[in-house]
């Protein structure tokens, strides 16, 4: 059944077709839709879950960790200084290894205040132990969520799943609705390893020494690294339970091979723009227009951002003579951040390419499509101009 | 390569619509979008431009048809056609600005077409105002009545094709009235081709 | 040791008339102030200014007698609301605008 409907409304009923269970949330532009869906289909019995209003994003996240370690299936969405206002949550989840889905739709960060999208939300959280999946269209908003749901329960770690605040929260495209029985079969109920029992009482992530210990049976009980050091395993596995989790989802739905990055025209391309999000659709454009001028270049949509797929990007990357990282976000004092991690991933490759870092969008600012062209043109054609440092695109010339 | 698109692929009509907050201009546009994918239109993508907004606001709209899926979602800037949902609009924003040659302006006006001077585009009209009052709608409700003059000024989409999303729509706020509506200001939209 | 004194630029806003535009455009309708009711003006003397201290959008002038500024004014109406005279009508902005209300007769003969 195709419906043509915003991007927080895909996402919803995303979260519908998974069966969610317990969703806590606090409204944010340009999430609140989303939420607001969801409550919905809750008041009209069109879920089966409890939808928790909480007084923040902190404690919507708390809920879920809550609710999580019950054995409920949770879910919770937010953006920008609402995903900050969750950030030791955010960690608490992931150390908890909780499988709770969120999604994020990006959204700028204060100060100055915004509404409007870019990445910096999610990139700041980029080291709390959270697997970040990026859609470009409503389509993998959707299917998104849904095996986000699935890979979270496989490798015990939560998915941040991220979309364009406005750019793809608001705007209006055709796409499908699975059938509810197909993901029932792609995404069987929630079993949880472990799950908080009165008739077994414990207590659990409760302050846990630097050396391993013996516990009350005898037994070796792991210490605060090693329980920290499979997070970072359990992520780990995520890059290739997710290829598995997507051949699945294309023999189920026919779709969406692409686990990792999506490529466009790259099979021959000297030149390949790499970036998260919707971006990379709007570069398709972009990519055609040159390509009629003869310019040998592609643009690959990178889908997972942690775990870093590195093989993966290794793989479309090495070999070309130039690589244009766009991102709408960066670590501050120093470079993108996708710049720094593809920079570290091909460190080691013999036949690197050149690497430009395009900073653009922040706060919402319009990409155009001639500023594009502009800057990829460049790129190919006068590499030597461009160098490492971040470039930004969109910056008013009288002001910046 | 040609810029005049501004990097828009050809085979896209871009249709920017232009109302006053509080009006539903996205639920036109939304609408129509609904009636080209249904007509075979692979491709339909309508983005509002966003900001502060309030009833009364001035508030635009892209709407992008095209047979193949569509992948640019920034704003319009060459529109090939404009929908002005308040022909007061007019004084205030620059709704024409990007309108190629030959194109379109669709306007909510108690004015004839030729009482516009917009130089070699088309200019068509309906009193969408008065056309709703008239189809049994309360004071102001014109999203359904312009989707009717849009059909019959773009010919993109038939009266038939978008009766079905307005029916859907309104369903439990007034569907016949609002079905009503499109079909008058369909029937009653005046168009001239300047030449 | 003599630091420099770094200026930088951060987003500050002050107040003033039309930042967001020519508001008084949104309306639908307006408020007209009966100055036979309105305190301040019967009393000749600075009283009351209910609605020039509820106006979200400081458009009345705290004078005698008050006046709003049509340019901006919104009509969202909490002045004719919360004035004690009842001195405040809203009327409708059809009335006030110009010969474009006039429609054409040739459209409605079907």
């Amino acid at each position: 059944m195709y419906l043509i409907e915003s991007g927080n409304v895909a996402a919803a009923n995303g979260v519908k077709l998974a069966r969610a269970q317990v969703i806590a949330a606090y409204p944010i532009t340009p999430q609140t839709p989303l939420t607001e869906k969801l409550s919905e289909f809750v008041d009209a019995g069109e879920m089966d879950a409890q939808y928790i209003p909480v007084e923040s994003e902190h404690s919507a996240m708390s809920v879920c960790i809550a609710a999580s370690s019950t054995g409920a299936r949770a879910f919770t969405a937010t953006s920008a200084n609402g995903l900050l206002y969750m950030n030791e949550q955010l960690h608490w989840a992931a150390g908890a290894r909780l499988p709770i889905v969120m999604c994020v739709v990006n959204r700028g960060l204060g100060a100055p205040w915004t509404v409007w999208n870019d990445h910096q939300d999610a990139i700041a959280q980029r080291d709390t132990g959270w697997i970040q999946m990026y859609a470009c269209d409503h389509q993998q908003i959707i299917d998104s969520v849904v095996k986000a749901f699935r890979l979270a329960e496989t490798v015990n770690v939560p998915v941040m799943v991220c979309y364009d605040g406005y750019i793809l929260s608001h705007t209006y495209m055709p796409f499908e609705i699975p059938a509810t029985e197909t993901v029932d079969a792609f995404l069987p109920p929630y079993s949880p390893v472990y799950a908080l029992d009165p008739a077994e009482p414990a207590n659990l992530n409760t302050v846990t020494l630097p050396n391993t210990r013996p516990n009350v049976r005898g037994e070796m009980a792991p210490g605060y690294m090693e329980i920290r050091h499979d997070l970072h395993t359990g992520i780990r596995r995520a890059i290739d339970v997710l290829q598995d989790i997507d051949r699945d989802f294309y023999t189920a739905f026919g779709r969406n091979g692409h686990s990792h990055i999506e490529p466009y025209r790259c099979e021959d391309a000297a030149f390949v723009a790499i970036c998260m999000g919707s971006l990379s659709y709007q570069l398709r454009d972009v990519i055609d227009l040159l390509r009629e001028d003869g310019l040998s270049v592609g643009v690959a949509g990178l889908r997972l951002y942690r775990p870093f797929p590195d093989q993966s990007v290794v793989d479309i990357l090495a070999g070309r003579d130039v690589v244009m990282v766009f991102e709408k976000g960066l670590s501050y004092g120093n470079e993108g951040a996708l710049y720094a991690d593809i920079k570290s991933a091909l460190y080691n490759c013999t036949d690197r390419p050149r690497l430009h870092n395009y900073i653009l969008g922040l706060g919402g600012r319009e990409i155009r499509t001639r500023d594009l062209i502009d800057a990829v043109r460049t790129s190919c054609t006068r590499p030597e101009t461009v160098g490492g440092v971040p470039h930004w695109i969109g910056l008013s010339p009288e002001l910046a | 390569m040609n810029m005049e698109n501004h990097g828009l692929r050809d085979d896209i009509v871009a249709i920017r619509w232009h109302g006053r907050g509080g009006q539903g201009a996205i639920t036109a546009a939304r609408l129509v979008a609904e009636a080209a994918f249904a007509s075979g239109y692979g491709g339909a993508v309508m983005t509002p431009t966003f900001g502060t907004e309030r009833r009364g606001a001035p508030v635009m709209t892209s709407l992008k048809i095209a047979r193949q899926k569509i992948y640019d979602l920034s704003p319009i800037s060459r529109p090939d056609m404009v929908v002005v949902l308040d022909h007061l609009l007019i004084e205030e924003a620059d709704v024409t600005a990007g309108l190629k040659e030959g194109g379109l302006i669709v306007i909510n006006s108690p004015r004839l077409p030729d009482a516009y001077h917009f130089d070699g585009m088309t200019v068509a009209t309906a009193d969408v105002t008065a056309i709703a009052a008239e189809a049994g709608l309360p004071m102001g409700i014109v999203n359904t009545g312009i989707i009717g003059a849009f059909a019959k000024a773009s010919g993109l989409i038939s009266l038939d094709t978008v009766m079905t999303p307005i029916q859907r729509e309104f369903h439990g706020k007034r569907p016949t009235e609002n079905a009503e509506s499109a079909r008058i200001a369909y029937e009653r939209t005046q168009i001239n081709m300047t030449a | 040791m003599n630091s420099a004194h770094h200026k930088c630029r951060i987003s500050h806003s002050e107040p003033g008339p039309g930042d967001g535009g020519r508001t008084g455009s949104w309306r639908v309708v307006r408020p007209v102030i009966d100055l036979e009711k309105c305190i301040p003006s019967k009393k000749n003397k600075l009283a009351c200014f209910t609605c020039w201290l509820y106006c979200p959008d400081g458009v009345i002038s705290r004078t005698v007698p008050p006046a709003i500024d049509y340019e901006y004014c919104k009509g969202c109406e909490i002045c004719a609301e919360e004035c004690p005279a009842g001195a405040i009508t809203m009327v409708s902005e059809a009335e006030f605008l110009a010969d474009e209300s006039q429609p054409d007769e040739s459209q409605k003969e079907k």
